[in-house]
């Protein structure tokens, strides 16, 4: 005869009362004799105990897959579901327009708790759109751990309360196969690297982030991407770009994919990435080069998602020994301060760490610039990346 | 239907802004914009060359099925449909590691020392309509498959016994006969491709692109869902004249068949 689990035994039970078998009496009855059973054995009701910790909360994450997820997995979410009996369950997106097209369809936010958010742009569009939610700073003591450098373009958007903390932060940068670039060249043509004639067909780009390629195209025009003058210059450096591309790639594993199978030798790229790359043991170099972009990244909580649960999860992610152990793992360093948080060694050589915290060697897109052109600039890249 | 033609007419005002108005500002650019026209004409193009491609890549194998005296018939049709248990982007993703500079093909071209450097094979017209055909190719199968099975196989052989050859018995019998499986093979396969996005994504490189990915730009991308929604109208409208079309040729009789 095939075992019963007590929960079949209590589903049975319970289909028996709904099909008028056994009376509401009798059916109370014998789950207090179950329940009474359970409290003089003693061992079922731990089972359930432990049964109900591990039905705790879910919480749904989402970001960018890849080494960036498995990073957060291992050294965030496992021990945290472990340490609370909370579930968090992460997915990869194909980036925050396909997440917002998703709330938005839907009419509201199930499934969708924290976001791997990219950077003050997408910050000011989910607040924006009132997807935004007041974090109670009592809850995330670690929160104190955070630069105020990284802080402070977050707290200008939402003065009275954050919806979401600074994670990590790094540069999209220039990564090429040494094989076939000399660092000395990558270095002495910078951001033209990227329109050298000699490589067509070998070089990428990203096809996904019209500001990306915008900021390029500026770098490349002799503009300041944060004050751009001639967008047609712009974009008539994206087309010369794109005339010598293989593939613009969608996704930070496509990247890697790309670059570690020889398919591109040269492609703008996430730090983070490369160094992945480059501890696989990949003939991969990477250059930031004058004015090279520089991003941040936020853990955004959206509407309608347990707060308490919530704020724990970034807690228990901001605490030195778990950012640290994630900032190794996804190559990108954290958010925390150094001047306060003893950084280890591998994160020390992280590309765009900043053992001052306070990042002025960096520049980040304007977002009240940024945000303002989007629309029509967004439109005008999707359409230079198809020949137009 | 009905709220994806009305949400056409609204006005995006913003980035995932949308206002509820009555204006044709969204038709007015698809009417007159050739980036659209260029994408309709690249779509149909590529619709017609996968189409033909598995029209007749298709038919081999139905044929085979159909007239195989193998007694486990059945396991040819498994065979058929085993690769619909694997996801679609992972059938579609492998193709980098065949055709790909580190991939099977170059792999053993150069283990075999006909060329030193890797061919670059990804990333063109040719590894999209390969991906295409790949995961379509199924579908073209069965439905010749079934017309062909509901042929008798009598006639085959009385037509030989009048004079015919094979290769004649075959052109002015079987072929005929098996023409509608075909029709509705094709029209699948066709409406199929034509409606696609993701197969250019991941295999194509910046010149392959097909309508379906205009959408996805104007949905996804640009947030801006009045003219997705255009786009999106634009295109079951023309697809559904290929099925009228269809349905006038042909019937759409074969279609259920094929699926019941």
């Amino acid at each position: 005869m095939k075992k019963q689990g007590t929960t079949r035994r209590y589903e049975q039970l319970r289909e028996r009362v709904g099909n008028g078998d056994i009376d509401r009496r009798s059916f109370m009855g014998l789950l207090g004799c179950a329940g009474l059973a359970a409290g003089v054995v003693g061992k079922p009701m731990d089972l359930f105990v432990r049964q109900a910790l591990a039905a705790g909360t879910e919480l749904y994450f989402e970001g960018w897959g890849g080494v960036v997820s498995e990073a957060l997995r291992k050294h965030a979410f496992d021990p945290y579901e472990a340490e609370t009996g909370n579930k968090v369950i992460d997915a990869t997106f194909g980036g925050e327009e396909e997440v917002l097209t998703k709330v938005k369809a839907a009419g509201n936010t199930d499934g969708h708790n924290i976001l791997h958010s990219s950077g003050i742009t997408w910050y000011k569009r989910w607040v924006d759109n009132g997807y935004d939610v007041a974090l109670n700073e009592g809850n995330i003591p670690n929160l104190s751990l955070v630069m105020e450098s990284i802080m402070a373009p977050f707290r200008a958007i939402t003065p009275e309360s954050l919806s979401a903390v600074p994670y990590d932060f790094g540069t999209t940068g220039i990564a090429y196969n040494t094989n076939y670039v000399s660092e000395e060249d990558a270095k002495a043509m910078g951001a033209n690297l990227l329109l050298n004639k000699d490589l067509e067909g070998k070089i990428g780009g990203w096809g996904g982030d019209w500001a990306n390629r915008a900021w390029y195209g500026a770098l490349q025009s002799d503009q300041d991407p944060n004050n751009i003058q001639d967008w047609d210059a712009v974009w008539d450096k994206a087309r010369e770009h794109r005339a010598l591309v293989a593939k613009y790639w969608e996704s930070g594993a496509e990247l890697m994919d790309l670059l570690a199978k020889e398919e591109i030798y040269v492609t703008e790229a996430w730090s983070g990435r490369v160094a992945a790359l480059q501890a696989q043991g990949h003939p991969i170099g990477y250059i930031d080069p004058k004015n090279g972009l520089a991003w941040m990244e936020s853990m955004f909580v959206l509407k309608g998602s347990p707060m308490e649960e919530a704020e724990q999860l970034l807690n228990f992610m901001l605490e030195p020994a778990t950012a640290i152990a994630v900032a190794e793992g996804q190559k990108y360093p954290p958010s925390l301060d150094p001047s306060k948080v003893e950084m280890t060694d591998v994160v020390k050589g992280l590309p765009a760490f900043d053992p001052t915290g306070k990042l002025d060697g960096l520049v980040f897109r304007d977002p009240d610039v940024w945000t303002e052109v989007e629309k029509d600039q967004k439109k005008a890249w999707n359409r230079v990346k198809k020949g137009a | 239907m009905s709220f994806i033609l009305v949400y056409s007419f609204y006005e995006n005002v913003d980035l995932a802004v949308d206002v509820a108005a009555f204006q044709f500002s969204n038709w007015r650019e698809l009417f007159t914009d050739d980036y659209y026209h260029y994408a309709i004409w690249k779509t149909l193009r590529m619709s017609i060359i996968v189409t033909a491609l598995a029209a007749v890549l298709g038919y081999i194998p139905a044929y085979f099925i159909a007239m195989t005296r193998f007694r486990h018939k059945w396991l040819l049709l498994l065979l058929l449909i085993l690769p619909f248990w694997v996801s679609f982007i992972i059938r579609t993703l492998s193709w980098i590691h065949i055709l790909g500079n580190q991939g099977a093909i170059n792999g053993v071209l150069q283990w075999l020392g006909i060329v030193e450097e890797p061919v670059a094979m990804m990333f063109t017209e040719l590894t999209v309509i390969i991906g295409f055909l790949h995961v379509f190719l199924p579908y073209m199968i069965l439905n010749i498959y079934v017309s062909l099975e509901g042929i008798d196989r009598n006639l085959e052989p009385a037509a030989r016994t009048l004079g015919c050859t094979p290769w004649q018995a075959f052109r002015e019998v079987t072929l005929p006969l098996s023409i509608p499986g075909l029709g509705a093979g094709c029209l699948l396969v066709f409406v199929l491709t034509a409606g696609s996005y993701v197969t250019p994504l991941i295999l194509g490189g910046p010149d392959d692109f097909l309508f379906g990915n205009l959408i996805y730009d104007a949905i996804i991308s640009e947030l801006n869902w009045p003219m997705g929604a255009t786009l999106s109208f634009a295109l079951l409208l023309l697809l559904g004249l290929v099925v009228v079309a269809y349905s006038r040729m042909m019937g759409l009789n074969q279609l259920y068949k094929a699926f019941s």
